[in-house]
């Protein structure tokens, strides 16, 4: 299935969960469809064809 | 000073954009020796923590994630929960920028996120104007602290209007931390002696021609301004006062 990371469009295999897409679980911060997962969440989220995933961490700023 | 659950021992307080190395910051933040660290929150492109999160914990600096660039309070609501996630930390510097051009803060919609996030657990330092009703506002709805401009983002303007930072520190009760518009050490101390709790500093230091130098600089003012704040200053006279007693004088 076709999936959207941080904008740019993304293959992965079906099923995928967010857990198997993001393999780091700290520093890191996850949202689907606008909506944001806490960390306890991710291996049981389950992706979707044409969902848009936001993995953020923190940079320079402020 | 207590910010929410952290005790915070240093009065400033840095923000990171703008330095061309996580080398240099290092060495801003043990010239600094800063209460709160501001980061922003983006996109990671390879899925994984940034190098600064590596570079805060490594310092042993409590961080103090951003809602910087945000335009409306359901994003700045959604950012700060995701610098909650990544970061575990409860704390959060809330900004909405109503305008893109002078950033200056939505105040309405900062009031709205930031009752938001206080129902949600966190403790919300919000970026406001220099406004004290709008700081009542951001209190009655559960702010540990108030952020008032000095001047706008990155103008190094210093404080423009000092009687308006005293307004805001005459109305409310929880910490007030100058935010925005420090140009140089003499704004960092007129900030404390205006009564400001704290200090954050980002482009004064950031952007200085000496980074590091300029971080030193400010952490003294800080503590400079503190002190006199507490030491209390005497009173502006329009006549001179003599320092020397009249009396006693020789009849030359």
């Amino acid at each position: 299935m076709k999936i959207l990371v941080n904008g740019d469009p993304r293959e992965v295999p079906t099923p995928c969960s967010l857990g198997e897409l993001v393999p780091h679980r700290s520093g890191v911060a996850a949202a689907l469809n606008g909506n944001v997962i806490r960390g306890m969440d991710w291996d049981h989220t389950a992706l979707s064809d044409g969902d848009a995933v936001e993995v953020l961490t923190a940079f320079q700023g402020g | 000073m207590r910010i929410g659950t952290i005790e915070v021992t240093s009065r400033l307080w840095i923000g990171t954009g703008g330095l061309s190395s996580l080398a240099t910051l290092r060495d801003v933040i043990d010239a600094a020796d800063p209460g709160l660290v501001t980061v922003s929150m983006r996109r990671s492109s390879d899925l994984g923590p940034s190098g600064l999160i590596a570079l805060l914990r490594e310092r042993h600096v409590d961080v103090l994630p951003n809602t910087a660039g945000c335009l409306s309070a359901r994003e700045a609501v959604r950012t700060a929960q995701l610098g909650r996630e990544a970061l575990g930390t409860s704390l959060v510097k809330l900004e909405v920028i109503g305008d893109e051009r002078s950033l200056l803060p939505d105040v309405v919609g900062l009031v709205s996120a930031a009752t938001e996030l206080v129902a949600d657990g966190f403790t919300v330092l919000p970026y406001t104007t220099a406004d004290p009703v709008v700081a009542r506002r951001l209190v009655d709805a559960g702010c540990a602290a108030v952020m008032p401009l000095g001047s706008p983002i990155g103008s190094g303007l210093g404080i423009t209007d000092p009687s308006a930072i005293e307004r805001v520190r005459a109305a409310v009760d929880v910490p007030v931390v100058l935010d925005a518009g420090i140009g140089t050490a003499s704004d960092a101390a007129l900030a404390m002696e205006l009564g400001c709790d704290a200090v954050l500093a980002a482009t004064a230091i950031t952007r200085a021609e000496q980074p590091v130098a300029m971080a030193k600089a400010l952490r003294l003012a800080v503590m400079a301004g503190h002190r006199a704040r507490a030491a209390g200053r005497i009173p502006r006279l329009t006549e001179a006062r003599p320092s020397s007693p009249m009396a006693g004088r020789a009849a030359l």
